[in-house]
Protein backbone atom coordinates (compact mmCIF):
# COMPACT_ATOMS: atom_id res chain seq x y z
CA UNK A 1 0.00 0.00 0.00
CA UNK A 2 2.75 2.75 0.84
CA UNK A 3 4.56 1.82 -2.56
CA UNK A 4 1.11 3.07 -4.26
CA UNK A 5 0.89 6.75 -2.13
CA UNK A 6 4.82 7.25 -2.26
CA UNK A 7 5.92 6.70 -5.75
CA UNK A 8 7.35 9.63 -6.35
CA UNK A 9 9.74 9.00 -3.12
CA UNK A 10 13.25 7.11 -3.78
CA UNK A 11 11.77 4.86 -0.93
CA UNK A 12 9.12 4.85 0.75
CA UNK A 13 8.28 5.64 4.61
CA UNK A 14 7.40 1.98 5.73
CA UNK A 15 9.54 0.17 2.76
CA UNK A 16 9.95 -3.08 3.01
CA UNK A 17 13.47 -2.80 4.02
CA UNK A 18 12.42 -0.43 7.06
CA UNK A 19 9.30 -2.67 8.20
CA UNK A 20 11.88 -5.11 8.76
CA UNK A 21 13.89 -3.20 11.37
CA UNK A 22 10.95 -2.87 13.51
CA UNK A 23 9.72 -6.26 13.06
CA UNK A 24 13.18 -8.22 13.54
CA UNK A 25 13.73 -7.22 17.06
CA UNK A 26 11.02 -8.44 18.11
CA UNK A 27 11.74 -12.37 17.30
CA UNK A 28 14.48 -13.18 15.43
CA UNK A 29 16.68 -10.27 16.24
CA UNK A 30 15.38 -10.10 20.32
CA UNK A 31 17.65 -7.62 21.74
CA UNK A 32 17.52 -9.69 25.30
CA UNK A 33 17.05 -13.21 24.03
CA UNK A 34 19.37 -13.05 21.09
CA UNK A 35 21.63 -10.19 21.16
CA UNK A 36 22.35 -10.31 24.29
CA UNK A 37 22.08 -6.76 24.99
CA UNK A 38 20.85 -4.66 27.96
CA UNK A 39 20.23 -7.50 30.33
CA UNK A 40 21.69 -5.71 33.15
CA UNK A 41 19.37 -3.20 34.50
CA UNK A 42 16.27 -5.43 32.80
CA UNK A 43 16.15 -8.00 35.06
CA UNK A 44 16.81 -6.32 38.95
CA UNK A 45 13.33 -3.82 37.76
CA UNK A 46 10.89 -6.74 37.14
CA UNK A 47 9.26 -7.47 40.47
CA UNK A 48 6.19 -5.19 39.25
CA UNK A 49 4.82 -4.86 35.59
CA UNK A 50 4.65 -0.88 36.62
CA UNK A 51 8.14 -0.55 36.99
CA UNK A 52 8.74 -2.84 33.62
CA UNK A 53 6.57 -0.49 32.03
CA UNK A 54 7.98 2.75 33.12
CA UNK A 55 11.50 1.72 32.44
CA UNK A 56 10.52 0.14 28.77
CA UNK A 57 9.13 4.06 27.98
CA UNK A 58 12.39 5.63 29.44
CA UNK A 59 14.66 3.01 27.37
CA UNK A 60 12.64 3.83 24.21
CA UNK A 61 12.89 7.37 24.14
CA UNK A 62 16.83 7.22 25.04
CA UNK A 63 16.95 4.72 22.34
CA UNK A 64 15.15 6.62 20.24
CA UNK A 65 16.49 10.55 20.62
CA UNK A 66 19.92 8.60 21.04
CA UNK A 67 20.02 6.64 17.39
CA UNK A 68 18.68 10.24 16.05
CA UNK A 69 20.92 12.17 17.37
CA UNK A 70 24.03 10.20 17.03
CA UNK A 71 22.49 9.13 13.39
CA UNK A 72 22.69 13.43 12.68
CA UNK A 73 26.51 13.60 13.92
CA UNK A 74 27.73 10.49 12.15
CA UNK A 75 29.84 12.33 9.49
CA UNK A 76 31.09 15.11 12.25
CA UNK A 77 32.04 12.04 14.96
CA UNK A 78 35.63 11.64 14.76
CA UNK A 79 36.64 7.94 15.16
CA UNK A 80 38.61 7.78 17.84
CA UNK A 81 36.54 9.68 20.51
CA UNK A 82 32.92 8.19 19.31
CA UNK A 83 32.72 6.46 22.55
CA UNK A 84 32.80 9.31 25.00
CA UNK A 85 30.54 11.21 22.64
CA UNK A 86 28.29 8.66 22.68
CA UNK A 87 27.84 8.17 26.29
CA UNK A 88 28.08 12.19 26.58
CA UNK A 89 24.79 12.14 24.02
CA UNK A 90 23.09 9.29 26.45
CA UNK A 91 24.15 10.58 29.51
CA UNK A 92 22.48 13.63 28.90
CA UNK A 93 19.56 12.14 27.59
CA UNK A 94 19.46 10.11 30.73
CA UNK A 95 19.11 12.62 32.63
CA UNK A 96 16.26 14.47 31.33
CA UNK A 97 14.31 10.76 32.10
CA UNK A 98 15.53 10.85 35.62
CA UNK A 99 14.67 14.54 36.08
CA UNK A 100 10.87 13.75 34.51
CA UNK A 101 10.18 10.35 36.56
CA UNK A 102 10.87 12.55 39.76
CA UNK A 103 8.70 14.99 39.20
CA UNK A 104 5.94 12.60 38.13
CA UNK A 105 6.33 9.17 39.49
CA UNK A 106 8.27 9.62 42.72
CA UNK A 107 7.45 6.05 43.85
CA UNK A 108 8.81 4.58 40.91
CA UNK A 109 11.43 6.69 40.58
CA UNK A 110 12.82 5.68 44.01
CA UNK A 111 11.85 1.52 43.72
CA UNK A 112 14.12 1.78 40.20
CA UNK A 113 16.65 3.87 42.16
CA UNK A 114 20.36 3.48 40.75
CA UNK A 115 18.69 1.11 37.16
CA UNK A 116 17.59 4.87 36.26
CA UNK A 117 21.11 5.89 36.17
CA UNK A 118 22.38 2.61 34.77
CA UNK A 119 20.72 3.45 31.07
CA UNK A 120 23.43 4.87 29.86
CA UNK A 121 25.78 1.62 30.15
CA UNK A 122 22.68 -0.10 28.65
CA UNK A 123 24.30 -2.56 26.36
CA UNK A 124 21.15 -1.93 24.09
CA UNK A 125 21.89 1.75 24.07
CA UNK A 126 25.71 1.52 22.55
CA UNK A 127 24.75 -1.35 21.01
CA UNK A 128 22.31 -0.26 18.67
CA UNK A 129 24.02 3.14 18.21
CA UNK A 130 27.50 1.72 17.68
CA UNK A 131 26.30 -1.17 14.89
CA UNK A 132 23.29 0.98 13.48
CA UNK A 133 23.21 4.67 14.11
CA UNK A 134 26.90 5.17 12.69
CA UNK A 135 25.72 3.80 9.62
CA UNK A 136 22.59 4.98 8.89
CA UNK A 137 20.09 7.67 8.40
CA UNK A 138 18.28 9.30 10.80
CA UNK A 139 14.86 7.68 10.31
CA UNK A 140 16.05 4.12 9.93
CA UNK A 141 17.58 4.76 13.14
CA UNK A 142 14.51 6.04 14.65
CA UNK A 143 12.78 2.85 13.42
CA UNK A 144 15.85 0.31 14.91
CA UNK A 145 15.66 2.48 18.18
CA UNK A 146 11.51 1.79 18.31
CA UNK A 147 12.01 -1.90 17.00
CA UNK A 148 14.24 -2.91 19.95
CA UNK A 149 13.09 -1.08 22.56
CA UNK A 150 9.96 -2.45 21.87
CA UNK A 151 11.26 -6.28 21.92
CA UNK A 152 13.55 -5.42 24.86
CA UNK A 153 10.18 -4.20 26.41
CA UNK A 154 8.21 -7.49 25.95
CA UNK A 155 10.62 -9.23 27.45
CA UNK A 156 10.61 -7.11 30.50
CA UNK A 157 7.39 -6.69 30.42
CA UNK A 158 6.40 -10.84 30.09
CA UNK A 159 9.26 -11.66 33.01
CA UNK A 160 7.40 -9.12 35.22
CA UNK A 161 3.76 -10.27 34.62
CA UNK A 162 5.19 -13.92 35.48
CA UNK A 163 6.97 -12.63 38.96
CA UNK A 164 4.14 -10.24 40.06
CA UNK A 165 1.26 -12.68 39.62
CA UNK A 166 3.11 -15.67 41.59
CA UNK A 167 5.25 -13.71 44.18
CA UNK A 168 2.18 -10.75 44.74
CA UNK A 169 -0.73 -12.64 43.05
CA UNK A 170 -1.07 -8.69 41.78
CA UNK A 171 -1.07 -7.01 38.18
CA UNK A 172 -0.55 -3.66 38.06
CA UNK A 173 -0.86 -3.50 42.07
CA UNK A 174 -4.53 -5.18 41.15
CA UNK A 175 -5.33 -8.21 43.16
CA UNK A 176 -5.53 -11.02 40.48
CA UNK A 177 -5.69 -14.22 42.66
CA UNK A 178 -9.30 -14.08 44.38
CA UNK A 179 -9.17 -14.04 48.15
CA UNK A 180 -10.90 -17.58 47.96
CA UNK A 181 -8.12 -19.05 47.03
CA UNK A 182 -6.07 -17.55 49.45
CA UNK A 183 -8.54 -18.62 52.05
CA UNK A 184 -7.86 -22.03 50.69
CA UNK A 185 -4.61 -22.10 51.65
CA UNK A 186 -2.99 -20.75 48.72
CA UNK A 187 0.54 -18.49 49.17
CA UNK A 188 2.22 -16.12 47.43
CA UNK A 189 5.49 -17.30 46.32
CA UNK A 190 7.99 -14.99 47.83
CA UNK A 191 10.67 -17.02 46.07
CA UNK A 192 9.78 -15.45 42.72
CA UNK A 193 10.20 -11.65 43.74
CA UNK A 194 14.24 -12.72 44.99
CA UNK A 195 16.56 -11.85 42.00
CA UNK A 196 17.83 -15.26 40.88
CA UNK A 197 14.33 -15.98 39.81
CA UNK A 198 14.51 -13.56 36.83
CA UNK A 199 17.28 -15.30 35.31
CA UNK A 200 15.18 -18.24 35.48
CA UNK A 201 12.38 -17.11 34.12
CA UNK A 202 14.52 -15.28 31.06
CA UNK A 203 16.23 -18.60 30.89
CA UNK A 204 12.99 -20.14 30.40
CA UNK A 205 11.59 -18.13 27.56
CA UNK A 206 14.31 -18.51 25.76
CA UNK A 207 14.13 -21.96 25.37
CA UNK A 208 10.58 -21.38 24.44
CA UNK A 209 11.51 -19.14 21.71
CA UNK A 210 14.73 -21.67 20.54
CA UNK A 211 12.51 -24.59 20.37
CA UNK A 212 9.58 -23.03 18.20
CA UNK A 213 12.30 -21.16 15.62
CA UNK A 214 15.14 -24.00 15.65
CA UNK A 215 17.44 -21.54 13.44
CA UNK A 216 18.43 -19.89 16.52
CA UNK A 217 19.97 -22.61 18.66
CA UNK A 218 24.07 -22.33 19.60
CA UNK A 219 26.15 -25.54 18.82
CA UNK A 220 27.22 -24.34 22.17
CA UNK B 1 39.28 -1.01 60.49
CA UNK B 2 36.90 -3.85 60.85
CA UNK B 3 34.37 -1.60 58.94
CA UNK B 4 36.86 -1.60 55.86
CA UNK B 5 36.57 -5.21 55.96
CA UNK B 6 33.40 -5.10 56.28
CA UNK B 7 32.33 -3.59 53.56
CA UNK B 8 35.20 -5.13 51.65
CA UNK B 9 33.56 -8.51 52.11
CA UNK B 10 29.84 -7.25 52.30
CA UNK B 11 30.88 -6.18 48.07
CA UNK B 12 31.52 -9.96 47.53
CA UNK B 13 29.53 -12.18 49.14
CA UNK B 14 25.93 -10.14 50.14
CA UNK B 15 25.88 -7.13 47.68
CA UNK B 16 27.48 -9.51 44.91
CA UNK B 17 27.25 -6.98 41.12
CA UNK B 18 26.06 -10.19 39.56
CA UNK B 19 24.03 -12.42 42.01
CA UNK B 20 22.34 -9.65 43.72
CA UNK B 21 22.21 -6.93 41.29
CA UNK B 22 22.67 -8.36 37.58
CA UNK B 23 25.36 -5.63 36.75
CA UNK B 24 27.84 -6.11 34.34
CA UNK B 25 25.71 -8.71 32.72
CA UNK B 26 25.82 -8.16 28.81
CA UNK B 27 29.97 -8.63 29.58
CA UNK B 28 30.03 -11.71 31.60
CA UNK B 29 27.88 -13.34 29.54
CA UNK B 30 29.74 -12.28 26.28
CA UNK B 31 33.03 -12.57 27.36
CA UNK B 32 32.75 -16.01 29.87
CA UNK B 33 33.40 -18.66 27.13
CA UNK B 34 36.80 -19.76 28.64
CA UNK B 35 38.41 -19.23 32.23
CA UNK B 36 41.30 -17.04 30.62
CA UNK B 37 39.20 -14.34 29.19
CA UNK B 38 37.29 -14.22 32.09
CA UNK B 39 39.81 -14.46 34.62
CA UNK B 40 41.16 -10.82 32.25
CA UNK B 41 37.94 -9.12 32.22
CA UNK B 42 37.49 -9.96 36.08
CA UNK B 43 41.11 -8.45 36.54
CA UNK B 44 40.34 -5.57 34.75
CA UNK B 45 36.88 -5.01 36.35
CA UNK B 46 38.35 -5.08 40.03
CA UNK B 47 41.21 -2.58 38.90
CA UNK B 48 38.91 0.04 37.18
CA UNK B 49 36.09 -0.41 40.10
CA UNK B 50 39.69 0.39 42.27
CA UNK B 51 40.17 3.44 40.36
CA UNK B 52 37.22 5.24 39.40
CA UNK B 53 34.89 4.49 42.84
CA UNK B 54 37.46 6.84 45.17
CA UNK B 55 37.57 9.26 42.37
CA UNK B 56 33.71 9.48 42.04
CA UNK B 57 33.98 9.96 45.55
CA UNK B 58 35.90 12.73 45.83
CA UNK B 59 33.79 14.44 43.17
CA UNK B 60 30.82 13.38 44.90
CA UNK B 61 31.58 15.05 47.79
CA UNK B 62 33.80 17.88 47.24
CA UNK B 63 31.76 18.86 43.46
CA UNK B 64 28.46 17.36 43.25
CA UNK B 65 26.60 17.25 46.71
CA UNK B 66 24.70 19.94 48.44
CA UNK B 67 26.93 21.96 49.77
CA UNK B 68 29.84 20.31 48.74
CA UNK B 69 31.21 23.49 47.04
CA UNK B 70 31.59 24.80 50.33
CA UNK B 71 35.14 25.01 50.19
CA UNK B 72 35.03 27.87 47.45
CA UNK B 73 33.62 30.39 49.34
CA UNK B 74 29.75 30.82 51.42
CA UNK B 75 28.43 32.11 48.39
CA UNK B 76 28.60 28.33 46.69
CA UNK B 77 27.36 26.66 50.14
CA UNK B 78 23.96 26.07 48.79
CA UNK B 79 24.74 24.62 45.45
CA UNK B 80 23.32 21.39 44.51
CA UNK B 81 24.75 19.63 41.31
CA UNK B 82 23.78 16.46 42.04
CA UNK B 83 21.55 16.24 38.52
CA UNK B 84 25.03 16.25 36.82
CA UNK B 85 26.16 13.22 38.59
CA UNK B 86 25.36 10.88 35.44
CA UNK B 87 27.20 12.87 33.23
CA UNK B 88 30.10 13.73 35.47
CA UNK B 89 30.50 9.61 37.04
CA UNK B 90 30.64 8.45 33.00
CA UNK B 91 32.88 10.97 31.57
CA UNK B 92 35.12 9.77 34.83
CA UNK B 93 34.66 6.65 33.86
CA UNK B 94 35.42 6.58 30.16
CA UNK B 95 38.80 9.21 30.75
CA UNK B 96 39.83 6.95 33.00
CA UNK B 97 39.24 3.83 31.44
CA UNK B 98 40.88 5.60 28.50
CA UNK B 99 44.51 6.79 30.61
CA UNK B 100 44.61 3.43 32.62
CA UNK B 101 44.91 1.83 28.71
CA UNK B 102 48.21 4.10 27.63
CA UNK B 103 49.69 3.81 31.12
CA UNK B 104 49.38 0.53 31.32
CA UNK B 105 50.40 0.05 27.92
CA UNK B 106 53.17 2.43 28.30
CA UNK B 107 54.54 0.75 31.51
CA UNK B 108 53.27 -3.02 31.79
CA UNK B 109 53.57 -4.43 27.90
CA UNK B 110 52.92 -8.08 29.81
CA UNK B 111 49.33 -6.81 31.41
CA UNK B 112 48.00 -5.30 28.33
CA UNK B 113 48.40 -8.20 26.50
CA UNK B 114 46.45 -9.87 28.94
CA UNK B 115 43.70 -7.02 29.60
CA UNK B 116 44.32 -5.20 26.72
CA UNK B 117 41.33 -6.04 24.47
CA UNK B 118 39.53 -6.01 27.51
CA UNK B 119 40.14 -2.43 28.91
CA UNK B 120 37.91 -0.72 26.39
CA UNK B 121 34.67 -3.02 26.95
CA UNK B 122 34.90 -1.47 30.65
CA UNK B 123 33.64 2.24 29.67
CA UNK B 124 30.18 0.50 28.98
CA UNK B 125 30.42 -2.34 31.64
CA UNK B 126 27.29 -1.46 33.94
CA UNK B 127 28.96 -2.39 37.35
CA UNK B 128 31.51 0.14 36.91
CA UNK B 129 28.61 2.93 37.13
CA UNK B 130 26.47 1.41 39.54
CA UNK B 131 29.61 1.29 41.37
CA UNK B 132 29.76 4.96 41.11
CA UNK B 133 25.63 5.32 41.83
CA UNK B 134 25.56 2.58 45.00
CA UNK B 135 28.88 4.58 46.47
CA UNK B 136 26.25 7.79 45.76
CA UNK B 137 23.56 5.99 47.47
CA UNK B 138 24.87 4.86 50.20
CA UNK B 139 26.92 7.38 51.22
CA UNK B 140 29.71 6.62 52.69
CA UNK B 141 31.75 8.51 55.16
CA UNK B 142 35.39 8.25 54.41
CA UNK B 143 37.52 7.63 50.87
CA UNK B 144 38.67 4.57 52.51
CA UNK B 145 34.95 3.22 52.78
CA UNK B 146 34.58 3.84 49.04
CA UNK B 147 37.40 2.41 48.04
CA UNK B 148 37.57 -0.90 49.70
CA UNK B 149 33.60 -1.00 48.86
CA UNK B 150 34.78 -0.67 45.32
CA UNK B 151 37.76 -3.11 45.14
CA UNK B 152 35.57 -5.84 47.20
CA UNK B 153 32.45 -5.31 44.43
CA UNK B 154 34.99 -5.88 41.53
CA UNK B 155 36.43 -8.87 43.16
CA UNK B 156 33.09 -10.00 43.33
CA UNK B 157 32.38 -9.95 40.08
CA UNK B 158 35.75 -11.22 39.08
CA UNK B 159 34.81 -14.34 41.22
CA UNK B 160 31.35 -14.69 39.39
CA UNK B 161 32.51 -14.32 36.09
CA UNK B 162 35.86 -16.74 36.67
CA UNK B 163 32.81 -19.45 38.69
CA UNK B 164 30.39 -19.31 35.66
CA UNK B 165 33.55 -19.40 33.05
CA UNK B 166 34.56 -22.95 34.70
CA UNK B 167 30.86 -23.99 34.36
CA UNK B 168 30.64 -23.26 30.89
CA UNK B 169 34.19 -25.22 30.19
CA UNK B 170 32.50 -28.22 31.67
CA UNK B 171 28.76 -27.86 30.29
CA UNK B 172 30.23 -28.33 26.79
CA UNK B 173 30.79 -32.03 27.44
CA UNK B 174 27.14 -32.69 28.82
CA UNK B 175 23.64 -33.41 27.14
CA UNK B 176 21.52 -30.23 27.27
CA UNK B 177 18.72 -30.06 25.38
CA UNK B 178 18.99 -28.24 22.30
CA UNK B 179 17.25 -24.67 22.56
CA UNK B 180 18.64 -24.54 25.67
CA UNK B 181 22.26 -24.81 24.51
CA UNK B 182 24.55 -21.87 25.09
CA UNK B 183 22.59 -18.73 26.30
CA UNK B 184 20.02 -20.52 28.17
CA UNK B 185 21.52 -22.94 30.05
CA UNK B 186 24.05 -20.00 30.99
CA UNK B 187 21.06 -17.65 32.21
CA UNK B 188 19.58 -20.91 34.25
CA UNK B 189 23.11 -21.55 36.22
CA UNK B 190 23.47 -18.41 37.07
CA UNK B 191 20.11 -17.94 38.34
CA UNK B 192 21.10 -20.96 40.52
CA UNK B 193 24.45 -19.88 41.55
CA UNK B 194 22.67 -16.40 42.62
CA UNK B 195 20.46 -18.95 45.05
CA UNK B 196 23.12 -20.18 46.20
CA UNK B 197 24.99 -16.67 47.26
CA UNK B 198 21.88 -15.85 48.78
CA UNK B 199 22.52 -17.87 51.83
CA UNK B 200 25.41 -15.24 52.21
CA UNK B 201 22.30 -12.37 52.71
CA UNK B 202 21.37 -13.91 56.62
CA UNK B 203 25.38 -13.03 57.23
CA UNK B 204 25.12 -9.42 59.36
CA UNK B 205 28.16 -7.41 59.61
Amino acid sequence: MAETVTVEEKEPLFSKKNRQLLIDPLNDQNPITIQVLGICSALAITTQVKNAVVMTISVMFVMMAGNVIVSLLRNGIPDRIRIIVQLVIVAALVILVDQVLKAFVYDVSKQLSVFVGLIITNCIIMGRLEAFALANKPWPSLLDGFGNAIGYGWVLVVVAVVREIFGAGKIFGIQIIPDAVYAFGYMNNNFVILPPMALIIVGIIIWIQRSKNTALIESH
Amino acid sequence: MTELVNIFVKGIFIDNMIFAYFLGMCSYLAVSKTVKTGVGLGAAVIFVLGITVPINYLLENYVLKEGALAWLGDDFATVDLSFLSFIMFIAVIASMVQLVEMIVEKFAPALYGALGIFLPLIAVNCSILGGALFMQERQYSTIAEATSFGLGSGVGWFLAIVAIAAIREKIKYSHVPAPLRGLGITFIITGLMGIAFMSFMGIEL
